[in-house]
Formats: C-alpha cells, sequence, structure tokens
C-alpha cells in the first residue's frame, strides 16, 4: 500500500514538474523575441519540435518507428502552401486543410504498416515515403524542384496580419503550446496508458481485451496529423513548400531529434529539435559536413546515450533523491 | 521492339543488383537481426575502391584493373564491415533491433558524407574492361558484353550462396544458429564468430555489387542512398525467410520496372512501392516469408 501511495504522490509530483516545465518553457519563448534571439530561428525549431513531438508519440509511448514520418510533414506544407497561394484561403483554412489531408494520409500508411511489426514497420514507412516522394517530384503542382514559393502568409482569421514578424511568431507560439499541451494529455489519457501497455507487452494487452492494432492505428493518424499541423505551420512560416520536407533526410532528422533529446520523454523531443535546429543553421558554412555530424550524434546516441538528454538528467536527477 | 528489349535488359541489370543486395541483407538478417542500413553505403564503397584502386595503385605501368578490384574491393570493404560489428553492432544485440537500425543508418550517413566530401556529389566514370568491351547483336537487339556478364556473373554470385548455405555443412551451422543460436553454441560451434563472418561476407556481397555496377552507372557517392530503399522494398515484398526468395524477388522486380519504363514511364520509379503496398494487403508477411 504504502509502495503505490508513493507511487501517486510520485505520479503527482513529476506531474507538478511537466506543469511547471511547460510553463517555464511557454514564458522564455514569449520574452525570447525581446531577449536578442532571432525569432525566425525560434520559428523553425517550433515547428520542428512540434514535428518531433508528433513523432515521440508513435516512437516514444506506441514503440513504433516509423522511418517516413517526414512524408506527413511534407504533404501538410504542399497542400496548405497550395491553399493559401492558388485557393488564396486565409492562413486557418490553409493549415487546417493541410493538416487534414495529412491525417488522410496517416490513416492510409497507417493501416498498412500495422500489417508488420518492428523493423519491418520501419522499413514499410521508409518506402512508403519514399513513393510519395517520387509522386511530388512529379506532381505537376508541386513545381518539382522549385518547390511552392512566396507562399502568402495572409491575415489569421481575416484580422491579424501574419506578415507583421511578431504577429507570426505568437501564432506559432500558440500553437506549439497548444499542441504540446494536447499531446501531453494524450499520453496521460486512459488512451496514452492501454498505448503504453501494448509498447510493453502486446500480448498481455490483447489477452486483457484491448484490440491492439487499433490503438496502434489511432496513434499513428494523431501522430501523423501532429506531424502534418507542424508542417502547415512551416511552410505558411517559411512561405515555402519544397522537396527538402518530404525526402527521407528528413524522416532521419526527426528520428535523431527524438534520440538525442530523449525519446518517451515529454520535453526530449522539443530540447533535441532546438540543438539540431542550432547545429544546422551554426554548421551551414561547412556544407557536407553536416550530414557526417549528423551521422555521428546519431552514433554516439545509440552507443552510449540511448535515454538521450533529457531521459538521461531524469535519469541522473531520479538517482540523487534517491 | 529495340526499346522494348532494351528496357527489358536494363531491368534485369538493375534486378541483378536488387537481388545481390537483398540477399545481403536477408543473409545478415537471419543471424543478427539487424537490418544493415549501411548496405547502400557499402556498395557505394565496393565501387569507388574499384576507382580508387584504377586511379591510384599500379606497379609501374601496371594497374590495378577491373579483376583485381572485384576480388580486392569485397575482402576490404567486408573487413571494414567486420571492423564494424566487432566494434559497435556487437554492442547492441541484447537490446530492441531498432537500436541496429538506427546506428546502421548514422554510420551511412557519415560515410556518404565523408565520400562526398572528398570526391563531390558528381559521378566518376569507370571504364568497362578491355576483355568485356563491345556487344553482340542478336537481331532484335543489341546486347553490351559487359551486360551480359553482369547478369550472369551476379546470377552464378547468387546460386553459390544459395548453395552454400542451403546445401553444405557450413550453411547448416548458420541455419541453425538463425534458429537457436545458444543451442548451436552448446553444441562446439563459435557462434560470436560466425555472426561477425557472416555479417562481414554480406558486407562483401554489396561491395562485389558495388564494383560490377561501377562501369554501369557511374562512381558516385550517393549512388547507394536511394538504392537501398528500394532494397528495403523488395525485402518487404520477397520476405527475409528465404535465401531463393530474395534472389527471385530481386530479379522479378527488376524486370516488372523494366517493363514498367516502356509501357508506363511515369510509374516507373513508383511500381515497386505500390507493388510493395499490395502485396502487403494481399499477403503480409511477403511472397516467400514467414512470420517471426
Amino acid at each position: 500500500m504504502a509502495a503505490i501511495a508513493s507511487r501517486v504522490v510520485g505520479a503527482q509530483r513529476s506531474r507538478n514538474g511537466i506543469l511547471i516545465g511547460t510553463a517555464v518553457m511557454a514564458a522564455v519563448l514569449a520574452v525570447a523575441p525581446f531577449a536578442g534571439i532571432y525569432p525566425v530561428f525560434v520559428m523553425k525549431a517550433l515547428c520542428f519540435a512540434l514535428f518531433a513531438c508528433a513523432f515521440n508519440l508513435l516512437l516514444g509511448f506506441g514503440g513504433l518507428l516509423s522511418f517516413g514520418h517526414a512524408m506527413f510533414l511534407g504533404t501538410a506544407g504542399y497542400v496548405s502552401a497550395y491553399a493559401a497561394k492558388a485557393w488564396g484561403l486565409t492562413p486557418e483554412l490553409a493549415i487546417i486543410a493541410g493538416t487534414a489531408a495529412s491525417a488522410l494520409l496517416g490513416v492510409a500508411v497507417g493501416a498498412l504498416a500495422i500489417r508488420r511489426q518492428g523493423i519491418y514497420f520501419a522499413m514499410i514507412t521508409l518506402a512508403i515515403a519514399q513513393m510519395m516522394y517520387f509522386f511530388y517530384v512529379q506532381a505537376p503542382f508541386t513545381h518539382g524542384e522549385d518547390g511552392i514559393q512566396s507562399v502568402p502568409r495572409g491575415r489569421l482569421f481575416g484580422l491579424l496580419d501574419l506578415s507583421q514578424p511578431l504577429a507570426m511568431y505568437y501564432t506559432v507560439l500558440v500553437v506549439f503550446i497548444a499542441a504540446f499541451v494536447l499531446i501531453y494529455r494524450i499520453i496521460h489519457s486512459p488512451f496514452g496508458q492501454v498505448l503504453k501497455a501494448i509498447r510493453e507487452n502486446e500480448a498481455r494487452a490483447v489477452s486483457l481485451g484491448y484490440d491492439a492494432d487499433r490503438y496502434k492505428l489511432l496513434a499513428f493518424v494523431l501522430s501523423a496529423t501532429l506531424a502534418g499541423l507542424a508542417g502547415a505551420v512551416k511552410a505558411i512560416v517559411f512561405q515555402l513548400a519544397s522537396l527538402t520536407d518530404v525526402h527521407w533526410t528528413m524522416s532521419g532528422e526527426v528520428v535523431l531529434m527524438t534520440l538525442l533529446g530523449g525519446m518517451g520523454t515529454i520535453f526530449g523531443p522539443v530540447v533535441g529539435a532546438f540543438i539540431i535546429v542550432a547545429l544546422e543553421s551554426y554548421l551551414a558554412g561547412f556544407g557536407e559536413w553536416v550530414t557526417v555530424i549528423t551521422g555521428a550524434i546519431f552514433v554516439v546516441c545509440v552507443l552510449a546515450f540511448r535515454r538521450g538528454i533529457v531521459g538521461e538528467l531524469a535519469a541522473w536527477w531520479a538517482k540523487r533523491r534517491g | 521492339m529495340q526499346a522494348l528489349f532494351g528496357q527489358l535488359l536494363i531491368g534485369l541489370i538493375n534486378g541483378a543488383f536488387y537481388a545481390m543486395l537483398s540477399l545481403g541483407l536477408a543473409v545478415i538478417f537471419g543471424l543478427l537481426n539487424i537490418i544493415n542500413f549501411t548496405h547502400g553505403a557499402q556498395y557505394m564503397m565496393g565501387a569507388f575502391c574499384a576507382w580508387l584502386l584504377l586511379q591510384y595503385a599500379h606497379v609501374g605501368d601496371y594497374y590495378l584493373g577491373y579483376w583485381w578490384a572485384l576480388v580486392i574491393a569485397p575482402l576490404v570493404v567486408g573487413a571494414i564491415g567486420i571492423v564494424i560489428e566487432r566494434t559497435m553492432l556487437s554492442r547492441l544485440y541484447k537490446l530492441d533491433h531498432l537500436y541496429g537500425l538506427l546506428l546502421t543508418f548514422g554510420l551511412a550517413l557519415v560515410i556518404q558524407g565523408v565520400f562526398r566530401n572528398e570526391f563531390g556529389s558528381s559521378g566518376l566514370p569507370y571504364q568497362i574492361p578491355a576483355l568485356l568491351t563491345g556487344g553482340l547483336n542478336l537481331g532484335f537487339m543489341f546486347l553490351p558484353i559487359y551486360r551480359a556478364w553482369v547478369i550472369v556473373a551476379s546470377l552464378i554470385i547468387c546460386l553459390a550462396t544459395w548453395y552454400v548455405i542451403e546445401r553444405t555443412k557450413l550453411g547448416s551451422y548458420l541455419r541453425a544458429a538463425t534458429e537457436n543460436r545458444e543451442l548451436v553454441q552448446a553444441f562446439g560451434v563459435n557462434v560470436p564468430r560466425m555472426i561477425t563472418l557472416t555479417f562481414g561476407f554480406g558486407v562483401a556481397l554489396a561491395a562485389l555489387a558495388g564494383v560490377m555496377a561501377a562501369p554501369i552507372y557511374q562512381v558516385n557517392p550517393l549512388m547507394g542512398a536511394d538504392l537501398i530503399i528500394v532494397v528495403f522494398a523488395v525485402v518487404v515484398i520477397g520476405g527475409m525467410g528465404s535465401i531463393m526468395g530474395a534472389i527471385l524477388t530481386g530479379f522479378a522486380l527488376g524486370v516488372i520496372e523494366g517493363l514498367t519504363k516502356y509501357f508506363y514511364p511515369e510509374a516507373s520509379s513508383t511500381v515497386i512501392f505500390v507493388i510493395m503496398v499490395i502485396v502487403l494487403l494481399v499477403r503480409p508477411a511477403g511472397l516467400f516469408g514467414r512470420e517471426r
């Protein structure tokens, strides 16, 4: 009984910790533009952080490694860029359109991919993402190598002019925090608990009467939708949808962000995304060495550092408290 | 008609490479339970090894050409593979298989990045060896001798591998270890060494394919990067349970891709993935696979 009670207290404590952490993160990000931090950098990092959080929902809590998540980022980017530019939709509608497109794609791909497990799941998602990549290379509306350029940012709800840098910044921040809280809620809902149970022992979860495939599919679709949201916002912020976002290197990048920050942790993907985006903009002048360094980080993480930054910190903290 | 047979030939050539690469992947997966993402990079290293030998390794006027490369490149790249297995992969066997995939993905990025820094991303030409230049006029088509050689040689290599694994004593150890590693070890077989050598062999097979590919495709740091994803799809279609299955699927998909290029070129880059989706719907374990 005492053990259960202490676990409940522990859970309550960690929940408080996450709540405080989220509030601190939101506050820091809200004042960041006034502290001399380049807003475009933060917006880029936030889009990738959301992408990585969405990916982490699937890998860290569902135990499913998708090696093709770029297809959701890129698809939403293309659809919302096209909706904003060619149809002249307002930004919020364009973002909804893009996110919905990724959700639909998520249903189709998820239904296929969960038919196999483990390593096959990774290969299947990678192969389908590559198929989507070739589709976007050939489809006329994506303009191939050029991408959809100079997408109008427009007015949010017809009122707020997003071409104002600060207006755009706070819109991105609000979307990110809302999605972050949503992911936290999903993980700590009964659905999230069942998902974790399936990750730990699928056979046992099935024997308890849970339809594992259904849970996995829902997790996949949620992850795809939120990854799509990241891609749609990114397309509006940078006024560009290009092939970079659907290429397999992008799928690898989100795996790296999650692994580096700590898979299965709430804040890990955010930390990982900020580090990788910072690293890339810092090393932009070194050309191909960026790939080498990215790969080396992968190798080091897998060999020596599997819990990631946030995971290692949490383990260190737990040990210190005894 | 000429064009159709031309595409069919290209399809067979591509199929030969799919078969050799997916064979290596299947052999490695069988024993190590690891999907080797560096396979494409190791194929590229094989091609570069051949190119470097021709460029720099010579005794007076005598250059180490194609025939030397066929022997040296697999040995060198295979040895590098063995070092990778001993120093890194062997630490991951007790963990989730996904870590092996992540590690080899990172290694592939490192290798490809280093080669791009060193050699740029444009292709480097590699000459067809003198013995295999020229072609045959078959009446309905012109058959370059080198391409015929690639198809025949890769068929021989694939069938030899199949024979060793399915019909010899060494192969029976290997298959037994795939089923139950501990039991085989208890019988006194040095399983860790067998694992290392198997990985080296699979990697050497990729390098050999790279040497054979060098005169056909140009030698390019990224030549393996996109190819490996197609080979993954081939592996999903065939299922990794059977060696012969990997060989047949590889050749068959190459031919199908070639035919698509002739009849409906827009779909040629996606047809293998579409087939993968259909196979997953109809027979999730793959055509020759069994669920494990």
